[in-house]
This record gives structure tokens, C-alpha cells and sequence, in this order.
């Protein structure tokens, strides 16, 4: 469904990817696996259409979309989770969920709005009783969360999601991941997992590609993960 | 008694055109972040919209309420589309833009209509305040400015589009990676801004002698209220309205008209050294 193809990107004249290249099935949960600096967010970026390519492209359900703005890329099914999460930070729970139905630019009511965000709840029971709370109130993990509903709002059919773990509690990052693989039995959603946490990317993927320097160096089995001398080897990182 | 009635009302008027000349700024400014100098000029085309109609035999609240606002927001879509649009996040060009714009505005409308001073005769009538006299138009204004701070509020609050703007103004980025177009929000937005400012030129437009150059008469007040009020568009607005409309009243009062705006420019430029980040900096945060 995804077709990354010679993709590269810059930030200016720095060039940050060299060259991705890979492909995602429909309902496939991907991890991407690197240390800081090597390129992660920015082809998360890129993928949203944040940073435009310097070169290569990308497909999306047959769409060409190298060139689409990030809310048309949006409309189409790409549900995006950022670094940092990017609450709203002034914005009610309920209302930052409201912003997430607003997809599609479609005309709907706003008991349709509702109905998605009753059912996304039974996903984030936890989100339930902070519904009226500031978004900026929330501490890491539940914006974490909040960030991932807002998300699911979308309807998306691929999810971007980036670092989910970063300074989250552990309690939380277990509910994260059962929450995902919840998900993908029930609606057959695809992901795109971005993470340097082993032991979340290891429950979460069917296969994990390794970034390095802006490029994809190899290819693990998530499996492989537990070993810390393949994954010392392939990403130059200590499990 | 009477005296006191005056004055109180004298103020309202100072607090109630504060409220009008600054807020289509406020909307601008605190949603886009864009400092709009030609925001003077936006005010001057919404009162020669009213007094134009209004010597072509349409009626005056018509001319006012709805020719004024219309037109002048979508000369400022007309604005955003060709001029504010490529020069986004780009604040000293905006700057520039825009004053370019100001003073393009007020050389064609001198050119079309000349240098002279127009004007509309005030509606509504007068009243007796025991020796004094004073005219109904004033509480009308009032009037109209609490119900344009309650629209916002309205609109803000209350309104999917509401919904929009607000989240589109704390995260631009994340606001389009749920779907929305901020390019369009961006557009509304500076519409709206524009469409307020034409409705306070036209609803200023009986108070005040209509030139092309009056604009340079309000756009410092406004810029001082935008400034000293802060980043809430609402709270701030209201409430350096309060405050200065208060000051310069009371100041005019007191000593003269002359003296009056002296005092306003001294209460702003302590106000800005003491918050820096204007009132809703320290007092009221996070609200709309």
C-alpha cells in the first residue's frame, strides 16, 4: 500500500536521507530502527509531507502523493503520530479528539463526531474521565495516548508513528502496544514504527528495517531484536 | 449627576471604539501572527463603503452593518491571496507589505475621490442629560462592540470553524496532519479580521471626518491596544479597551482632548514596560 522509492530529503542544504527504499503491505506493522540523528523523524516527516523530497518518490494506495500537501496526504489515510505527540496544548481532551475527526474534510454532524470519538474511547478507557481537561494538563504518557486517539480519529489506513516511547512510562508503553496490536486484529491497519525502545518495536513489527546515515542498512526479524550481538552488529547500538 | 453621566458615557464611547478599531488587528494578529499595517487603510475603505452607499441612497445601517464589512473582507482575501500568502512566517516583509499596501490604498482613494473630507450625518438622534445633551449613537456602539467580542467568543467556542482556527493557531503543523488545510483557515481568518475592521470604518464613519488618510488616526491606538492587551485576542482586547478607553477618557476629562491622548501613550508605554507581554501575558493566560 506504501512505495517508498529513492527517497531523499534535506534540511536546507544538509542532506539528511540518501536514498529509502522500501515497501509496505496492506495491514503490515514495520519497525524502523536507528539511533538519534539518523534520519527516523525526517523520513517521517517526509512520508507526511512536512519536508518536501529533494528526489524519489512515493505511492500511497496507488496515489502518487511526492508532491502532496501533509492535509491531503491526510485525507487519504495517513494518520500521523509525531515526536512530542503535538497535543494541542489549549485545547480540551475532547476537543483535541474532535480535531482528529476533522479528516476528510468531510461534511459530517457532529453526532457522527461523537460516535467516532465514543469508539475510540472504548480503545483509551483511561482518556474517558480526562475529556474535559487542557490537553497541556496531561502528563506525557496520557498526551501519548491522547496523541495516538486523535490519531485513530482519522480513520487512518496507515499510521505513522514516531518514538512513541520517549519518556513514557512503562505502564503506559504496555498499554500503547496492546491497545495497537488490538487494532490491527480488529480493523487490519498498517503501521509504520518508528523507535530506538527494542522491546517495544519487538512486540509490535513484523519486520523491522534498520536506518542508518539515511539509508536502510538491513533487515531484522523481530526476533533478531533479542539478539544483542545481531543488533549490535546491524545498528551500532547496545541492547 | 448629570456631569457624572457624561463622563461615564464618554467613556464607554472611548472604551467602545477601542474595542472596534483594534479587534479585526487582534483577530490578525493573535491567530496569524501577521502585523498588519495596513490596518488603518482597512478601516478608512469600510467608512468611504458606508459613506458612499450611503450618499447613493442606500440606508445608512444597511451601508454600515453589511456593505462595509463585505467589502472590505474580501479585499482582504484579495490581500491575503496575492500579497500575505507568500510572505508567511516572514514577519519584517509582512511589515513592509503591508505598509507598501497602506500607502498604495490611501493614494488610490485620494486619486478616485480626492483629498477632501466626507461624512454621513449620525443617526439615532440625542438625548438630555439634565443641561447636557448627548446622542443615542454612542450606546449604540457600545452596544455593537460587546456583541462583536461575544460573536468571537461565540465563534471561537462554539463553532467547528471555531474549533479550527484555535487548533490551527497553537499547532499549524499537527492541525494539517489531521486533515485541515491551514492555507484556507489562514485565508477565513484574515477575511474575518478584514470584515470586522470594515464593519468598525463603517460604523466610525458618522463619529469621524471621512479622508483618505484617517487611517493613521486609529492605526496607532489599535496597534497600542493589540500590544498592550496580548496574546488573547479576546481577554486582551477587551481589557486594554477597558483600561486605555478608561485613561484617555478620564484624561481628556480632566485636562484636554490634546492632553487626553498623551496620557494614553505615557499608561501604554508603562503598561508594556511593566508586561512586556501585555495584560493577558500575566493576567487571564490560556484564555480566548
Amino acid at each position: 500500500m506504501l512505495d517508498v522509492a529513492a527517497l531523499q530529503a534535506a534540511y536546507g542544504r544538509v542532506p539528511v536521507l540518501m536514498g529509502i527504499d522500501f515497501q509496505l503491505k496492506a495491514g503490515e506493522f514495520l519497525g524502523i530502527l536507528g539511533h538519534n540523528g539518523m534520519g527516523k523523524t525526517t523520513l517521517m516527516r517526509t512520508l507526511m509531507g512536512f519536508i518536501p523530497p529533494t528526489a524519489g518518490g512515493v505511492t500511497f494506495l496507488d496515489h502518487d502523493i511526492t508532491d502532496l500537501k501533509p492535509h491531503a496526504r491526510a485525507r487519504l489515510g495517513l494518520g500521523y503520530v509525531p515526536q512530542g505527540r503535538e497535543i494541542f496544548p489549549a485545547l480540551s481532551v475532547r476537543d483535541n479528539l474532535r480535531m482528529g475527526c476533522m479528516a476528510g474534510g468531510r461534511q459530517k454532524g457532529s453526532g457522527e463526531d461523537r460516535g467516532i470519538i465514543d469508539e475510540t474511547l472504548e480503545l483509551f478507557p483511561r482518556l474517558t474521565r480526562l475529556l474535559d481537561r487542557q490537553g497541556g494538563a496531561l502528563s506525557g504518557g496520557e498526551q501519548q495516548l491522547l496523541a495516538l486517539a486523535r490519531c485513530l480519529c482519522t480513520r487512518p489506513k496507515l499510521i505513522l508513528l514516531d518514538e512513541p516511547t520517549e519518556g513514557i512510562q512503562p505502564s503506559i508503553i504496555e498499554e500503547i502496544a496492546e491497545t495497537l496490536q488490538g487494532l490491527r486484529a480488529k480493523t487490519g491497519v498498517s503501521m509504520i514504527l518508528v523507535e530506538q525502545n527494542l522491546d517495544f518495536i519487538a512486540a509490535l513489527s513484523s519486520r523491522v528495517l534498520v536506518i542508518q546515515k539515511g539509508r536502510i542498512t538491513g533487515e531484522l526479524r523481530p526476533d533478531q531484536l533479542e539478539d544483542p550481538e545481531v543488533v549490535a552488529e546491524l545498528v551500532g547500538m547496545a541492547a | 449627576m448629570d456631569l457624572a453621566a457624561i463622563v461615564g458615557l464618554n467613556v464607554l464611547s472611548g472604551i467602545a471604539s477601542l474595542v472596534l478599531i483594534s479587534l479585526g488587528l487582534a483577530i490578525i494578529f493573535g491567530m496569524m501572527k501577521i502585523i498588519n499595517l495596513a490596518h488603518g487603510e482597512f478601516l478608512m475603505l469600510g467608512a468611504y463603503a458606508t459613506v458612499l452607499s450611503t450618499n447613493h441612497g442606500v440606508n445608512i445601517w444597511f451601508a454600515m452593518l453589511v456593505i462595509s464589512p463585505v467589502f472590505v473582507g474580501l479585499v482582504g482575501i484579495l490581500v491575503e491571496r496575492t500579497l500575505i500568502r507568500v510572505l508567511y512566517g516572514r514577519l519584517v516583509d509582512t511589515m513592509l507589505a503591508t505598509w507598501g499596501l497602506s500607502l498604495f490604498i490611501v493614494g488610490l482613494v485620494t486619486m478616485i475621490f480626492g483629498n477632501t473630507i466626507n461624512g454621513v450625518p449620525t443617526p439615532l438622534g440625542g438625548f438630555q442629560v439634565g443641561a447636557y445633551r448627548s446622542d443615542l449613537y454612542t450606546p449604540f456602539l457600545a452596544l455593537v462592540a460587546l456583541l462583536l467580542l461575544c460573536g468571537v467568543v461565540v465563534v471561537l467556542r462554539f463553532t467547528r470553524f471555531g474549533l479550527i482556527a484555535r487548533a490551527t493557531m497553537q499547532k499549524p503543523d499537527m492541525a494539517s496532519a489531521l486533515g485541515v488545510d491551514p492555507d484556507r483557515v489562514y485565508m477565513a481568518t484574515f477575511g474575518i479580521g478584514a470584515a470586522v475592521t470594515g464593519l468598525a470604518g463603517g460604523l466610525l464613519a458618522p463619529v469621524s471626518g471621512v479622508a483618505p488618510t484617517m487611517g493613521s488616526a486609529f492605526v496607532a491606538k489599535a496597534f497600542i491596544t493589540v500590544v498592550g492587551g496580548g496574546a488573547s485576542i479576546l481577554a486582551g482586547t477587551a481589557s486594554a479597551s477597558l483600561l486605555f478607553g478608561s485613561i484617555n477618557q478620564m484624561g481628556s476629562y480632566l485636562t484636554t482632548p490634546v492632553f487626553g491622548e498623551v496620557i494614553l501613550l505615557v499608561a501604554a508605554t508603562l503598561l508594556i514596560r511593566v508586561l512586556p507581554e501585555g495584560i493577558t501575558g500575566r493576567f487571564f493566560r490560556g484564555s480566548l
